[in-house]
């Protein structure tokens, strides 16, 4: 048969690109690999919501039956819980991770600076529930700082003392349990910002300088104009760990109703909910809990995709 | 062209020469705030108030080097003095209670595990709150340990890099070689960002309800079941893939163009070209990430304890009954001890060494994570 | 509005390494002044030591004088934030604010010294050093736009009105056209041509024309070999140094046997 092929039949025969066999493995491989994290992420939202079914069923034939007497009534005090906390959180941490950054990356000594940045590092590593572990120790500390607070700022309703006039004896307060988190998303946020501010281009350092600026001047006409919206966005990444952060939370925070004091007894998060409930929930109780993680899923979406939004919008031309 | 250049402007010459505050001003003025707030502080409330005092201090001490340095040097350079000023005392203030973290570990388990190596070898199966009272009165050894959280840890994590390195790797490679910027490829590396913000938790409640589903189909009462090793595994894989994905993805754009290049030029088809160039070009960066990533993963409580459960004994079977690992056994024992009241104290001893022991392990992780990147990087890449 | 400089005896280290040594020349004002000399010899060294600026780089510094108008700017008491004020500077590539619009690039060294500069002020002071860099007419319709949108010539331009603008004695300009096509090359050489009728300029070329072309003197700088320090070989008019120059090494360099 070969031979008799008419020739002219060789020229097509040539043209054709040649597929190898190996090529289109490896390439079926990686795009299969690819193709599994569209359907994992899907996968979140869909079994999350199979699983959620029940309370959705219950909410609409008898809402009496949810733990709080319906859902909205139950997520609701829950999400507040976990805004409060997560906000004062990134309050409390981004002044202090702009300077440390600002420290390790501009001001410190030569020398000391990459060792400073490595032990950033190591400390944005510590699993959470060490921290947990250490805020629940020293908790009791911060006690004469509330009594002071809800003695001379009690008009305020953050400070206010409960009922008895009095605040938490154990200081597992909602405060507590956010100064933790601070201290916990601060490497993180300050390895983040570091790493802008050391991306900060040599030559506009120095244009600066060479104009005559103070090393501060510098910094406001070099560093923090280029960093600005990596700056954004590590504190959107900081403030989505925040909000989905549990251990410290459910470690630190001695459950309760929600309260707008922050140093009295109460409040709780989504995470720490779920944390500290789903070893003996079961039924209903289950799905409540996965409804809520359901919930914590779409507001921890909504803010990194503002974070996504904030970086494409402020991302300086031209370099 | 035009012909008009900048007309001198007369008079305002300033010299070269600029006041300057004494060498170790700083240093004199910080040291004479605190002594004077020191004084101030007892005055105002007869006692030794440290927060009171060291906010006087604080405030006295800008105050005193802005006046100082603003008739002595000018403003911009008093402002350049505070900004210096408030940038360094912040990243003091910050380290204070992580560098207490790290201290209050080492002294809470290092004692521990000195006197009681035992912890390392026993589990909690058997343990009784009697126990404990027992150590506690002094009048035992310390009982029970967490063997059994370290062998779940290792094992968890091995299954989780087993799921979750082949994805990221593969899906970094897609990302890299084969999308170039089409619409699937925008697709996925946006939905790696969005994988990166999951919060563990979730990804937890995720792989339980995963296997929940699919054991109620089998099973309607099975949903229970769904708490097993391999559950943890597939969570913990939920968090790791973006971090794997993302550090990969990274070292292989820093794989220069030419290489790949230079070996098509050769008749090398692409997929070898991968194999056999690309990645080991990239592999101490590929393998210092995925040891990033395990370091991250391995200290998770969250998606553990609603996966996996709070298990007492030994087991090594990852697809059936509950496990423990380091960081649940931290929770559990802290929040439920064996022995509640006084004796709680000797589940908390366990406690803290399962936390040095988790501290060590990350940061040995971290370790390697950084001798890689350095000793395995091909040689003449910089 | 143009100092002379006077270098002495001018080491400079980096570390313990020893990249220039004894470097001594005057540079009188309102005179274009070319170092030249093969890579690494240190004359962008020396460039730097003018204004301080390699003082950047840690564990630099400096042995010798450098005194302009009979004043030392590593004396005691001297503040390198105000010898920076008096000796502007233009680097090789480029490095407009990117966050600025073109105005603000050109007024960012006025606004650190004088904050509160009336509108008209501004505009009248941008637009005199915009004319001094020949930019105006190319962007006096855009200045609010940004300066990273120029090209990279224009760019150039931008950097010296932004120099320009506090008002400097002196300008040093470190291979300015290194990164520029022929002809936003000819217009910065064009440039320095009517900037020395106002300043005292130094610069650094790795192009032997353009010494030829730009400046009155010439300065060239020489290593003995790897790890040892710059000299300066020789220092003469521009002229001497191109056509009848002392040293063999000058001679060598200019005429394209060695470099």
């Amino acid at each position: 048969m070969a031979t008799s092929a008419p020739a002219k039949s060789e020229p097509t025969a040539q043209s054709r690109p040649v597929v190898r066999i190996g090529d289109r493995v490896f390439s079926a491989l990686t795009l299969a690999a690819g193709i599994l994290i569209l359907l994992t992420l899907a996968g979140v939202a869909i079994f999350l919501l199979i699983q959620s079914w029940p309370v959705i069923g219950a909410q609409t034939t008898d809402p009496e039956q949810i733990t709080g007497g319906g859902f909205f009534k139950y997520v609701w005090p829950l999400i507040l819980g976990t805004l409060i906390s997560a906000v004062i959180a990134l309050i409390v941490a981004t002044p202090f991770a702009l300077g440390i950054a600002l420290f390790t990356s501009h001001m410190s000594p030569r020398r000391l600076a990459p060792f400073l940045g490595y032990t950033i590092d190591l400390l944005a590593a510590i699993p959470s529930v060490v921290y947990g572990l250490w805020g629940l120790a020293l908790a009791g500390n911060l006690v004469p700082v509330y009594r002071w607070l809800a003695e001379n700022l009690g008009w305020i309703p953050i400070f206010a003392p409960d009922a008895e006039g009095t605040v938490s004896q154990t200081g597992r307060t909602m405060l507590t349990a956010s100064l933790v988190l601070a201290i916990m998303i601060l490497p993180i946020i300050t390895s983040l910002v570091r790493e802008v501010f050391l991306q900060t281009p040599r030559l506009q350092e120095e244009a600066a300088l060479a104009l005559g600026a103070t090393r501060w001047e510098m910094i406001r006409m070099a560093v923090l104009p280029f960093g600005a919206s990596g700056i954004s966005s590590a504190i959107m990444l900081g403030l989505g760990r925040a909000l989905g952060e549990t251990m410290a939370v459910a470690m630190i925070l001695s459950s309760g109703a929600f309260t707008w004091s922050l140093v009295v007894t109460g409040n709780q998060t989504i995470a720490s909910e779920i944390a500290q409930n789903f070893p003996e929930a079961a039924g209903l109780r289950l799905s409540e809990l996965i409804s809520i993680g359901l919930v914590l899923f779409v507001i921890t979406l909504l803010v990194n995709m503002a974070a996504r939004a904030i970086v494409a919008r402020t991302t300086v031309k031209g370099n | 062209m035009s012909n008009t250049t900048v007309k001198p402007e007369q008079g305002s010459k300033l010299s070269l020469r600029a006041g300057k505050l004494p060498k170790g001003a700083t240093w004199m003025v910080a040291i004479g705030s605190i002594i004077v707030a020191i004084v101030l502080g007892m005055l105002m409330t007869g006692g030794f108030n440290i927060p009171l005092i060291a906010l006087l201090a604080g405030v006295l001490n800008f105050i005193v080097l802005y006046a100082w340095s603003r008739t002595v040097e000018g403003k911009r350079k008093a402002t350049d003095r505070v900004a210096t000023t408030l940038v360094t005392s912040s990243f003091v203030i910050a380290l204070i209670p992580l560098i207490s973290l790290l201290w209050m570990t080492l002294v809470r388990g290092g004692p521990v595990i000195l006197e009681s190596p035992t912890v390392l070898s026993r589990t909690m199966e058997g343990m009784k709150g009697i126990y404990d009272q027992d150590y506690v009165a002094g009048e035992g050894e310390l009982l029970g340990g967490f063997y059994h959280s370290i062998i779940g840890t290792v094992l968890i994590t091995l299954a989780a890099c087993i799921i979750s390195i082949p994805i990221g790797v593969f899906t970094a490679i897609y990302l890299v070689e084969y999308a170039g910027r089409n619409t699937l490829g925008k697709a996925i590396t946006f939905l790696v960002d969005v994988m990166t913000g999951i919060p563990s938790i979730v990804a937890g409640l995720f792989a339980f309800a995963l296997f929940g589903t699919f054991l109620t189909l089998v099973d309607p009462g099975g949903i229970g079941s769904a708490k097993m090793g391999i559950s943890a595994a597939v969570a913990l894989s939920v968090l790791m893939v973006p971090i794997v994905v993302r550090n990969t993805e990274e070292i292989l754009r820093l794989v220069p163009m030419d290489l790949r290049e230079a070996t098509y030029a050769l008749g090398v088809p692409k997929w070898k070209t991968i194999v056999r160039i690309v990645l080991p070009t990239a592999i101490s960066g590929i393998l210092s990430g995925i040891t990033i990533a395990i370091a991250r993963v391995i200290g998770e409580t969250a998606p553990i304890m609603v996966t996996a459960g709070f298990a007492r004994n030994l087991n090594w079977d990852l697809f059936g009954g509950w496990m423990s690992t380091l960081p649940t056994f931290i929770y559990d024992s802290q929040m439920r001890p064996t022995s509640p009241g006084v004796a709680a104290a000797a589940s908390s001893d366990r406690a803290w060494a399962a936390a040095l022991v988790l501290i060590v392990l990350v940061m040995v992780l971290n370790l390697i994570a950084r001798l890689l990147a350095k000793y395995l990087a091909p040689k003449g890449a910089r | 509005m143009s100092k002379q400089i006077e270098i002495k005896d001018l080491d400079i280290y980096y570390g313990s390494f020893r990249a220039v040594e004894g470097v001594s020349m005057l540079i009188e004002p309102r005179t274009v002044t070319a170092l030249i000399g093969p890579s690494g010899c240190g004359k962008s060294t020396v460039l730097r030591s003018l204004n301080r600026m390699h003082e950047v780089i840690p564990g630099a510094y400096v042995d010798g004088s450098v005194m302009m108008d009979g004043q030392d700017i590593y004396g005691a008491g001297v503040d390198p934030v105000n010898v920076r004020r008096q000796v502007g500077m233009v680097f090789q590539r480029a490095n407009p604010f990117p966050t600025m619009s073109i105005k603000e690039n050109v007024l960012a060294g006025v606004r650190l010294n004088n904050q509160r500069i009336s509108r008209k002020d501004a505009d009248d002071l941008a637009e005199r050093a915009l004319r001094g860099a020949n930019l105006w007419e190319e962007v006096k319709d855009r200045l609010d736009l940004p300066g990273s949108g120029l090209s990279g010539g224009q760019q150039q331009r931008l950097c010296i009105a932004r120099a320009i603008a506090v008002q400097p004695e002196v300008i040093l300009m470190d291979e300015p056209c290194s990164a520029l096509d022929p002809i936003s090359t000819l217009a910065i050489e064009d440039l320095i041509a009517e900037l020395k009728n106002e300043y005292t300029v130094v610069i650094v070329t790795h192009n032997m024309q353009q010494a030829a072309r730009v400046s009155d003197r010439t300065g060239f700088f020489n290593i003995a070999g790897t790890g040892k320090p710059g000299k300066l070989i020789e220092y003469n008019d521009t002229e001497i140094i191109f056509s009848n120059p002392e040293k063999d090494d000058t001679q060598n360099y200019v005429s394209g046997r060695f470099g």
